[in-house]
């Protein structure tokens, strides 16, 4: 196709649309006007601040034993009191959001990879990968969460590493089922047609033309799945088959302190239960004005 | 069901503006629109996407979004300002005085809900009991000529078809009598045959009642068809009315000018010129204009148009013209020059496609379907086949066999460049792969919305064309320029391109690896005029210079006429007819080409005698004995028809028709002047 000159008109067809911008300019800017993304946003900033530097942010090392002042209750020195041994509960808190949220986050990524990759394969290639991988996916959804971590844990004996695959495992079905709805109305349109009209691989046509337009359900998924990783590993730590003594973490601590709590010594337990609260409402919060803003 | 004395106007529109409030700063929407209704008349607006249209029949019901709003001047329904209404009396206004239909009749109904308890609904509403209701709405079917009403009302809207969905709604909306009946695209979506059904109710409807019709359409043909006036709308204003057969024959506006001249019609073909096309774009909502709001785009316009906004100037019998040149409108400079598109040099006995014995069946849960039943075709170098016929007739399946989507049944035979053709993409050769390409319909699913221009096309080039590099960069340069799209929109994805130049993305991607067949499948159904018509001249110029052929298919026959050399009508998966363009369309054809001909409303008016089809395209799982197209036929001769199917013979050399009518007969049917210039060609 040979071209005549370098002047190109830009005649009768239209020009920018004008004034609307990119669509994903258009979710951030409802996302930033969103309250509940703020409020949410900002606890969760908090929480992983605490995550990267509890320790040294931290008054007290969390390790440190005041044997002076065992189980006191609030004060100007320890604001938040200390527990049975002595140690400092608002040191303990802040440096047990670490434990919690790199247990969670790794097992809801690898969650979502392994999920994401699922959908993607039985969504596009359909038939009897579908219809095989399918019946284990349901097989898997049937499963109860903390019962089947409990058990696995349980066999395997408690490690970070048994807690992440353990969980993402679990997750992984869930993601799937989302992904592969998500696929099966985008591989309709006639791009997906287009592509395989230049003969491509599967693999580039779920990786490069499938995957773009369906990160939006999996962001939405991730986040939602975030929020239940915290309570599942808040859950396994009390059970004291998640983090293991002496990390300081929230479930854990709670479940060294409750026996207390009939003694009044209820702040050994509270600032810990509020923590994991605060966290998983602010990632559902996240969650919500997220699916929201994309919906708008 | 308005008891009082009826008011003579149905609907006055006086000077309104409309405005949307987008992110705090107010856009007008329609600014300073009159025009009025009497009871029994039929009124049309017309004009391009974002012209206003609907905004108008949204205030008109008071349904306007939330961040929209009448902000001056006045509609009065019936006598009634509808701008005082709120509440219970706004809803008590839908309910009696004015009614819409909307453009999917399948989206306007309850799914949930069966047809006869949903049009009874209207009249519970308008106070009948429940026994009452059923007979009125079984009535209010029969008056849409539904000839089995009883049945119809036992059923949900997804067992009926579209056409009977729309008349179900029309229906509805003339249950009560309403002063004012909206028609907001009606028709749009619907196959010419099933539009010219939907039409012809509408206006025998018209003779009946005393209702006023408000229709709303792009399509200037359907608005010259069934208005007595009509209204043109350009950005939010309308720029000329008056009668419709006098604007249309005789406009005075430049817009309306242009936009006429963009239609091929009047049997237009590519050998006549370029078709003309409306320079430039719309101009932003809410942009700041001084003076007239088409100078811009206006090959008449001065100085003064700049500056001094033109009222609407009378021109005597009801017309009007808001142009300072009105006088000089006919004359306006062609903004292309009409150039004759030059045919490529074609070799006559050469073939690059030959298909034969094409038959596809696909299996829905255990029916066979047949959706193409030995079709045979050739496609010669840089020549346009044109594919024609309603949904359901074969062609899209063929299309898609051809392209290797689609893998046909045993037997069928595809060759290209006298090799065959596999049935399946990933069976072809790399060569046959470039070579047979796809321009879709709607650019929207067509292209990847995550992708940037320069990916698109340049993943095409590296796929097909095999580049790399700065060899892959300098070919997307001469490619995409060679569509007409400049530099500066490399790097922006779909969602930020118009409609028109995403087309043109998907052309540029089609051609990327020099293809000798592209397959277009609508590709300007989903466009406005103005930009269809500078798309068709690319198709054409690309033509031309590529020496490509093209598979057209496309519902709108001024289109495939313009556009086409040969045409092929298919009826449920068989081709009726085959044959140079210019003898498909002039008589002697098939009876059912002149029937599809005969459905298709257009701006000329003066339209030859009709010739309706009843009824829906039938069942491709199981298709009427001997000739399919018995069933509908209006020149059906006799038993013959329903136990042979006759042959696909020539009628001429070049020109086969698959009828039981002897050429003679037919010929003189369909008034065909005489056999010599039936074979003009």
């Amino acid at each position: 196709m040979s071209t005549e000159g370098l002047t190109v008109p830009t005649e009768a067809a239209g020009a920018i649309s004008a004034g609307t911008g990119s669509a994903r300019r258009e979710v951030l800017h409802n996302l930033v006007r969103s309250k509940t993304f703020i409020v949410g946003g900002l606890i969760v900033a908090w929480w992983t601040l605490c995550a990267i530097a509890g320790y040294h942010i931290a008054p007290y090392t969390p390790f440190e034993q005041d044997l002076n002042s065992v189980n006191s209750a609030p004060s100007s020195t320890h604001w938040f009191g200390t527990d049975q041994i002595g140690r400092d509960v608002f040191s303990r808190v802040l440096a047990g959001a670490r434990s919690v949220m790199v247990v969670s986050l790794a097992a809801t990524v690898l969650g979502t990879v392994l999920g994401t990759i699922l959908g993607l394969v039985t969504g596009y290639l359909r038939g009897w990968v579908d219809e095989s991988l399918g019946r284990l996916i349901d097989a898997f959804l049937a499963l109860p969460v903390v019962v089947t971590a409990v058990l696995v844990v349980a066999a395997l004996g408690p490690s970070d590493i048994t807690l992440v695959i353990c969980i993402g495992l679990i997750f992984a079905p869930i993601i799937a089922r989302t992904v592969r709805t998500a696929v099966i109305q985008e591989r309709e349109l006639d791009y997906i047609t287009a592509a395989r009209l230049r003969d491509e691989r599967g693999t580039y046509i779920m990786y490069a033309e499938l995957l773009p337009n369906v990160l939006p359900p999996i962001l939405v998924e991730f986040t939602v799945r975030l929020g239940y990783a915290i309570f599942t590993v808040a859950s396994l730590s009390f059970l004291g088959l998640g983090i293991q003594l002496p990390t300081p973490d929230w479930g854990l601590d709670i479940s060294q302190n409750i026996s207390v709590v009939s003694a009044g010594y209820w702040w050994e337990v509270l600032f810990a239960a509020a923590a994991i609260a605060s966290l998983v409402i602010a990632i559902n919060l996240v969650a919500d004005a997220i699916a929201k803003a994309m919906d708008d | 069901m308005s008891t009082a004395e009826p008011h003579p106007d149905a609907l006055i529109v006086d000077h309104l503006d409309i405005a949307y409030t987008v992110r705090g700063r107010v856009r007008p929407a329609v600014r300073d629109v009159s025009f009025r209704i009497t009871r029994g008349e039929a009124f049309g607006l017309v004009g391009e996407s974002g012209c206003g249209k609907s905004t108008i029949a949204l205030a008109l019901v008071g349904y306007l979004p939330r961040n929209g709003a009448i902000t001056g001047g006045s509609v009065v329904v019936d006598g009634i300002d509808a701008r005082s209404l709120e509440g219970e009396e706004l809803r008590k206004h839908r309910a009696r005085r004015v009614s819409m239909v909307y453009q999917d009749a399948s989206r306007a109904l309850n799914p949930s809900m069966r047809v006869g308890r949903q049009v009874a609904e209207v009249f519970e509403v308008a106070g009948c009991d429940r026994k009452e209701a059923l007979e009125r709405a079984e009535q209010a079917l029969k008056r849409v000529r539904i000839s089995d009403p009883g049945g119809v009302m036992r059923r949900y809207p997804h067992q009926l078809s579209g056409g009977m969905q729309q008349r179900v709604v029309i229906a509805m909306a003339l249950a009560v009598e309403p002063a004012l009946l909206i028609l907001d695209e009606p028709t749009t979506g619907l196959d010419a045959t099933v539009e010219a059904e939907v039409l012809d109710l509408v206006a025998a409807l018209r003779e009946e009642i005393s209702t006023a019709l408000l229709f709303i359409s792009h399509n200037l043909g359907v608005i010259a068809r069934m208005c007595d006036d009509v209204g043109v709308l350009y950005a939010g204003e309308l720029v000329e009315e008056g009668s419709a057969r006098e604007v249309f024959d005789d406009p005075r506006h430049p817009y309306t000018v242009g936009l006429l001249r963009c239609i091929p019609r009047r049997g237009r073909l590519k050998d006549h010129g370029v078709l003309d096309t409306i320079p430039g774009f719309l101009p932003p909502p809410g942009a700041a204009i001084e003076g007239c709001i088409f100078a811009e785009r206006c090959g008449l316009a001065q100085d003064r148009c700049r500056t001094d906004p033109p009222p609407m100037y009378d021109l005597g019998g009801r017309r009007g013209s808001r142009c300072h040149f009105h006088e000089q409108a006919p004359d306006l400079p062609r903004a292309t020059p009409p150039d004759p598109v030059v045919r490529p040099a074609g070799v006559a006995d050469e073939l690059l496609l030959r298909a034969s014995s094409v038959s596809k069946t696909f299996r829905f849960g255990g029916v066979d379907v047949h959706a193409l039943t030995g079709v045979d075709v050739e496609i010669r170098p840089g020549e346009t086949l044109g594919l024609v016929g309603e949904s359901g007739s074969g062609k899209t399946t063929l299309a898609r066999v051809l392209l290797g989507i689609v893998k046909p049944d045993a037997g069928s035979d595809v060759e290209l460049d006298g090799r065959p053709l596999a049935g399946e993409t990933k069976a072809r050769s790399r060569d046959q792969v470039r070579a047979v390409q796809i321009v879709f319909q709607n650019p929207d699913s067509a292209l990847n919305r995550r992708h940037s221009v320069r990916r698109l096309v340049g993943r095409s080039l590296s796929k097909l064309a095999g580049l790399r590099g700065g060899e892959r960069e300098a070919r997307l340069l001469e490619l995409t320029r060679s569509v007409k799209l400049a530099d500066r929109y490399l790097d922006l994805r779909p969602s930020q391109l118009s409609g028109g130049l995403k087309q043109r993305v998907a052309i540029a991607r089609a051609f990327a690896g020099r293809p000798q067949l592209v397959v277009c499948d609508e590709p300007t159904s989903a466009l406005d005029v103005s930009v269809q018509a500078a798309i068709l001249n690319l198709l054409a110029e690309l033509q031309t210079k590529e020496r490509v052929s093209y598979l057209f298919i496309s519902h709108d026959l001024g289109v495939i006429r313009y556009l086409s050399d040969r045409i092929c009508v298919l009826y449920l998966g068989r081709v009726m007819e085959l044959g140079p363009a210019e003898a498909v369309f002039s008589p002697p054809h098939h009876p059912y080409t002149e029937a599809l001909l005969s459905a298709v409303p257009t701006v000329d008016g003066a339209s030859p005698e009709r010739i309706r089809l009843d009824g829906e395209i039938p069942s491709a799982a199981d298709p009427p004995s001997g000739c399919v197209f018995h069933t509908r036929c209006p020149r059906k001769v006799g038993e013959i028809c329903e136990t042979t199917e006759p042959p696909l013979a020539e009628a001429e050399p070049g020109h086969a028709i698959r009828c039981h009518i002897p050429l003679a007969e037919l010929r003189e049917l369909q008034g065909a002047p005489t056999p010599a210039a039936a074979q003009q060609d």
